[in-house]
């Protein structure tokens, strides 16, 4: 997944607007020479002579909306830290990207390390931190060994330190990473996990922007949102808001991935199609058709073939009853078994749930167990009912937002392929064929293995 | 907490339907529960901070918006995390659809991986769980699937056991210990269905598989054991090896869990989680006959409720008021109970069989004419003592003080059964008796800023510790303690400590007082002591151990003088301040007269009938006792007495066994007991009804619990009197405390402020060392005999000495020093700690280390110290090994 695939040069297709990827075919473009080279810094440079509030005011008017999926207006947060008072303000870059289907923070880190740093160096001038940190997904050691270098080298190069460009402004950024949990994907989770806690989320209010990190005004802020910034600044903020919608400005990474031609990241305006995206990406892999797919990753809810037009921003998607949330376009076709997607997906909520609220911890274990049953050709048309009930219950019922993104499957695939459920109750097992949805070769597994990995529903530890 | 002075903003809002108005900050629930809503709940508690996490609250909420309209929240609202806001419409249960399905639908969910196994746990019954079950659950679960499962129970510690499968990771427990306790718990591990309150796991988290993580300590002994540091602690934290003697899951630090607060935890989970081992499988809640109390293990008063079923008490659980204890009390008022009816109760009076010399059991009334006669006698060869003890409640203390004066005709009366002095009893004559409440427990919460002196209050005054650690948390009380060592009891309420020596306290106190720097490490700390101390409403919690360095009490009270601070005496016993009100001094009358006071004999008289009183003051405990073994006095009067808490034990027994008459009035054999010639049999505190007064000097009364024949100790003196044909006038405890009421507040002369000189600070030579000691809250006391589950989770007997010290003697940490004088030798594992040079501090009366039975000393004594060889030299010591 982390593959750097620039394939919008390739199509050259008219409604790509590479910004974040401009670079990533060039040669070592994670480099401090190539950033450089292309223009890197300089707009930390001017940034850097402007007054901090009209750099927040700048992404405000830009539109820019937070691209980790809640898609809450960047600048506003800023704008919500209260008035400095001469202790520490803290800028935490949320790139612990763990949603499943999500693949653009780290492409991007790997692809162009410098460009997330440019953008934390101007969001850190504006809003008077002096240390930022980046929270990245413990599993990615290759793109912490990269931030590490990049780091390093524009610390050398001066870009960071004390007394940046002799402005009197300073400025380190601490490299975190985190120990593979879901959760701290939560921006307060993230923050109790940054301070050496269990990851857990917090109570709010205080939201961070008041009482953050170690207790202090923190903004926190998605990888690609801050990555943004540095073009905002070049372009100003009329080039940004000109793409896009009127709501959902700029531009965003749509990452491909299923059964697809040619899977990959395309950057491209808020607001293009799924139908647009596909054809750029040389549409559903030959002689299959849509079944099925998540427009930002498993917590939103999916949609089908008719959502193909549905311009992908905030907005829209909200209106068509699913979220924008990461852009993570999973594409599944004909051949997926709608069931077993879901099901393998609340195995992941089950297994990341953090069990600090009862909805999330009991709910997910129940759904799971259920989902698990009727594949398995054990269900009960009752058991549809209840899960429906189950997700009535966990949703806007549970501490964190994560509880709510594990419904969205279980919601949306009954409402759209209730049929295909009542299928494994009547049929008393799966109706379809595992190795026709493969991507390559496929060995399925024998009955036994499969039952043997359900003990795990019965006991957890001793 | 908002001071009363402070005008609070109050903000008015409906639930329900029902217009109330609360304190600006007050949670939705509490204010529901204010107008008699009860919104169901687990992990809510009112001493705890919100957490939102069990989400059973769940309430309809909406708010007015700029334009005035009400716009109603997206989602429902936990009203244990909502604060109330003005114009807030808050829907419960009773009047939303939404929010009822919501708290159906989270009980349902706690349920699944609930085991259901009410019938066999301890808390069904009287479970929060089990009932919102009923009252806010479905009779039937949907829940056709494998319930998650888990081995149990874990044993946490000796005396508390964890079923994970109970748990619903409402996480009350593990915020008690963090924030009201300070001991970190155990801790939530794990993710999802599989999250538990579990035992720290070395494994799981990585660190060295030789760190003390694993929970089951090996040789109490070895260095090992005694290790300060782990891979999640402080190293050379203070204080860090108190580590209990019985096994103890490790705690988030890696370090066995040790913590004297943590049968609250039993007592506040909302399901069967925690158990108590004592209590486990005992008894159902329907069948327990519940009778409140006040704790009997220190001077603090806490509310208790006393557990019993047929005549049997089967535990005790906190009682609330919120002025003393509020719902928290220690582990030793909690479990230490069993002794009120250990096998040695004795139940018949004895006799001494004169030709045997074996006491025989006899009737009451042979009993008391062999102890009447016996009495008379005495009175007229050389009189009687009378040494009742510091555990009395004040209708005894007031019957031996009435019995002395007026049957026995003697001063000589002392209930201070520990080190005593002259200077103690001028203060306590001129400070603390009727008085009447002074500092309260609401002071200290209030205070600006607490200086403790000779006082550890996490081992001697268990509730002050835990209030002293509120205001801590809560406006960051700054606490001052002079001592030998930074307790982790003073580290928990980060405190400072000041650094004295034995027979130094005086000089340190002056220094406060004077406002002076001293050329010490504290200097600083101490010159602006007496500017924090000048605050309205600071405090000096003066402990009774400062009665062990001469001049300290006549120093604390000028200092108190010099600054205004108020001033408050910390006994250790439940009935010490009610000893003092009762007059069981040498000098002292009741209400704080004093005896050589013509006028005060006169009231006193007046009140018990009799013409006229003795007017010489009395001796003291040590000079009844020096009389005694001089054959000076005819008989002993002793009630409540352990010789081992004595200065001397040896001596005392030898004057005891030296007097001709002794009577004792005992609950249990004791060694009094064996060398008295007439036992009369008393009742416990829960067979009697009785009143303390606390340190505070607030009247804790209580009722009798269990019904006994046992007769309190003024109802045996009385019957004695009437045996004597003496009048005394007692016969029931109503009777008592009024006539003690009868005694108004004393405007005459009092005892003049105590001025006693400094002791000489004790000198020591090489190989010496100034002892410091204390009793821990958990040791070798007669009151916690019978619980082994207790027993466990005492700290482990270690002794404390400077790292110079231990260089100086080659001792090396962890390795055993021996403390001797000429009567005896000590021999302990050392901890180095950051401590003056030249003092080696020890429990009191612990395992091994049994200071006065051993070395006939007290703190501020000069001892040896070596390195110690074998370790069965500790077994020479006189000890039970639980």
């Amino acid at each position: 997944m982390s593959e750097n695939k620039q394939t919008g040069s390739e199509s050259g297709g008219a409604t790509l607007t590479p910004v974040l990827s401009k670079r990533w075919d060039q040669t070592e473009s994670w480099t401090l020479d190539s950033y450089v080279a292309d223009g890197g810094y300089e707009q930390f440079k001017a940034a850097i002579k402007m007054e901090p509030g009209e750099l927040t005011e700048m992404v405000k008017s830009a539109g820019l909306r937070g691209r980790g999926g809640a898609g809450f207006p960047t600048g506003l947060k800023w704008s919500f830290l209260p008035p400095p008072d001469g202790g520490p303000r803290y800028l935490v870059v949320n790139a612990d990207e763990a949603e499943p289907g999500t693949c653009k923070d780290i492409p991007l880190l790997m692809a162009d390390p410098h460009l997330l740093i440019e953008g934390m160096a101007i969001t850190s001038y504006a809003i008077g931190c002096t240390h930022a940190f980046i929270y990245l997904r413990g599993e990615v050691l290759h793109v912490h060994r990269r931030l590490m270098q990049a780091i390093a080298d524009a610390r050398e190069a001066g870009y960071l330190g004390k007394d940046i460009f002799g402005t009197g402004f300073d400025l380190e950024i601490t490299l975190h990473s985190g120990a593979g949990a879901y959760i701290c994907g939560e921006e307060t989770a993230l923050l109790d996990s940054l301070e050496g806690r269990r990851g857990q989320p917090r109570l709010k209010p205080p939201f961070p922007a008041v009482a953050g990190l170690y207790a202090r005004p923190t903004v926190v802020n998605n990888v690609e949102s801050i990555a943004s910034v540095p073009s905002i600044v070049e372009g100003g903020s009329d080039w940004f808001a000109a793409m896009g919608t009127e709501k959902s400005t700029g531009y965003g990474i749509f990452s491909l991935s299923g059964h697809v031609e040619r899977p990959g990241q395309y950057e491209a305006p808020l607001g293009i199609t799924l139908r647009e995206l596909l054809d750029m990406a040389g549409g559903i892999r030959s002689g299959h058709e849509l079944k099925f797919w998540t427009p930002g990753g498993s917590s939103t809810p999916i949609l089908t073939a008719e959502h193909l037009d549905v311009p992908l921003d905030f907005e829209s998607m909200a209106s068509a009853g699913s979220m924008l949330g990461t852009r993570a376009m999973q594409i599944f076709d004909e051949t997926t078994c709608v069931v077993r997607a879901v099901s393998r997906w609340t195995d992941f909520y089950a297994h990341e749930s953090c069990g600090k609220c009862t909805p999330c911890r009991e709910g997910t274990y129940w759904m799971r167990l259920v989902l698990r049953r009727i594949e398995a050709g054990g269900g009960t048309e009752e058991d549809l009912d209840t899960l429906l009930d189950m997700c009535d219950n966990i949703l806007g019922r549970a501490f964190c937002a994560l509880g709510d993104g594990a419904t969205s499957p279980v919601t949306s695939s009954i409402e759209y392929f209730r049929d295909e459920y009542r299928a494994h109750i009547t049929e008393g097992g799966c109706p379809f064929d595992h190795s026709k949805s493969a991507l390559f070769s496929y060995t399925p597994r024998t009955t036994s293995q499969v039952a043997g990995s359900d003990q795990l529903a019965g006991t957890v530890g001793a | 907490m908002t001071s009363p002075e402070t005008e609070t903003a109050m903000v008015t809002f409906t639930i329900d339907g029902i217009e109330t108005t609360v304190p600006e900050g007050t949670l939705v629930i509490r204010a529901a529960e204010q107008i008699g809503i009860a919104i169901p709940r687990f992990c809510d508690h009112p001493l705890l901070e919100p957490v939102g996490a069990c989400r059973q609250c769940m309430v309809e909420v909406a708010t007015p918006g700029p334009d005035g309209s009400m716009r109603p929240m997206p989602k429902p609202q936990t009203s244990c995390t909502l604060v109330a806001t003005d114009g807030m419409d808050v829907k419960t249960q009773h009047s939303s659809e939404v929010a009822d399905k919501a708290q159906h639908g989270m009980i349902e969910f706690l349920l699944i991986n609930h085991p259901l196994d009410c019938p066999t746990c301890d808390k069904g019954g009287e479970c929060p769980l089990q009932n919102q079950a009923m009252s806010n659950g479905s009779a039937t679960s949907r829940f056709r699937d494998q319930k998650r499962t888990f081995a149990k129970p874990l044993a946490i510690s000796t005396q508390i056991l964890l079923d994970r499968e109970r748990c619903i990771m409402c996480q009350r427990c593990t915020r008690f210990q963090q924030e009201i306790a300070g001991d970190p718990f155990i801790d939530l591990q794990e993710r999802g269905a599989g999250q538990q309150i579990g035992t720290f796991n070395a494994d799981l988290l990585g660190f060295e598989q030789d760190a003390p993580g694993t929970g089951l300590r090996e040789d109490l002994t070895t260095e090992s054991a005694l290790r300060r540091t782990s891979p999640g602690g402080e190293p050379g934290l203070p204080g860090a090896s108190d580590q209990p003697v019985g096994a103890a899951a490790a705690d988030i630090s890696g370090r066995p869990f040790s913590s004297y607060f943590s049968g609250n935890t039993i007592q506040i989970c909302p399901v069967g989680a925690l158990t108590s081992s004592a209590y486990r499988f005992r008894s159902r809640p329907f069948d327990l006959v519940s009778s409140p109390a006040i704790g009997e293990h220190d001077a603090c008063g806490a509310a208790i409720r006393i557990d019993h079923r047929a005549g049997k008490v089967l535990r005790r659980q906190s009682g609330e008021d919120a002025a003393v204890n509020e719902e928290w009390i220690s582990d030793k008022d909690r479990f230490a109970f069993p002794w009120q009816r250990a096998s040695d109760r004795i139940t018949r009076p004895l006799v001494r069989n004169a030709e045997t010399g074996e006491l025989e059991p006899t009737t009451w009334q042979e009993a008391l004419h062999v102890a009447a006669t016996g009495l008379q006698q005495a009175r007229a060869a050389g009189g009687v003592g009378v040494l009742p003890g510091g555990r009395l409640t004040v209708e005894d203390a007031y019957g031996y003080s009435k019995f002395a004066r007026v049957v026995l005709g003697t001063n000589d009366v002392d209930f201070r059964s520990r080190p005593h002095s002259d200077e103690e009893e001028a203060f306590l004559a001129h400070a603390v008796a009727g008085s009447g409440m002074g500092v309260t427990f609401t002071d200290l919460e209030k205070a600006p800023v607490v200086l403790l002196l000779g006082l550890e209050p996490e081992d001697e005054a268990a509730n002050i510790w835990l209030r002293l650690r509120k205001a801590n948390r809560r406006h960051n009380l700054p606490v001052y303690s002079v001592g030998p060592f930074e307790s982790r009891g003073l580290h928990k309420l980060n405190g400072q400590f000041i650094a004295a020596a034995p027979g130094t306290e005086p000089e340190v106190i002056d220094a406060i007082a004077a406002g002076k720097q001293t050329d010490n490490a504290e200097g600083e700390t101490i010159s602006q002591l007496r500017e924090l101390l000048s605050q309205p409403g600071a405090v000096i919690l003066a402990g009774e151990r400062l009665v062990a360095s001469p001049g300290a009490l006549s120093s604390t009270y000028a200092l108190a003088q010099a600054t205004s601070a108020a001033l408050a005496w910390v006994p250790r016993r439940a009935g010490d301040r009610g000893a003092v009100e009762a007059g069981l001094l040498p000098q002292l009358l009741p209400g704080g007269r004093t005896v050589a006071d013509a006028q005060a004999r006169v009231d006193a008289g007046a009140v018990w009938g009799v013409e006229d009183l003795p007017a010489e003051p009395g001796r003291d405990l040590n000079g009844i006792l020096q009389a005694a073994a001089d054959s000076e006095l005819g008989g002993l009067l002793i009630g409540g007495v352990e010789t081992a808490d004595l200065p001397n034990p040896k001596a005392a027994r030898e004057a005891i066994a030296a007097t001709p008459f002794v009577l004792s009035l005992e609950v249990r054999a004791s060694d009094v007991t064996e060398l008295a010639d007439v036992v009369l049999p008393v009742a416990p505190p829960s067979e009697k009804q009785g009143t303390y007064f606390n340190w505070e000097g607030r009247v804790r009364g209580f009722e009798r619990a269990l019904q006994s024949n046992a007769m309190s100790d003024h109802r045996v003196l009385n019957a004695i009197a009437d045996e004597m044909d003496e009048y005394l006038g007692l016969p029931s405890a109503d009777i008592a405390l009024a006539e003690l009421g009868e005694f108004d507040a004393w405007e005459g002369e009092r005892i003049p402020a105590p001025s006693a000189p400094h002791g000489d600070v004790p000198k020591i030579n090489a190989g010496e060392a100034v002892l410091a000691t204390w009793q821990q809250l958990l040791d070798l006391g007669r009151g916690q005999d019978g619980e082994p589950y207790l027993a466990g989770t005492q700290r482990q007997p270690v002794a404390r000495i400077s790292p110079q010290t231990a260089a100086a003697a080659s001792i090396i940490d962890g390795a055993l020093i021996e403390i001797a004088n000429e009567h005896g030798k000590i021999t302990l594992p050392v901890v180095v700690t950051n401590m003056p040079d030249g003092v080696v501090w020890v429990p009191t009366r612990s395992h091994g280390s049994q200071v006065r039975e051993t070395l006939c000393g007290d703190a501020g004594s000069v001892v040896q110290i070596a390195a110690g060889t074998a370790p069965e030299a500790a077994a020479d010591q006189k000890e039970v090994v639980a």
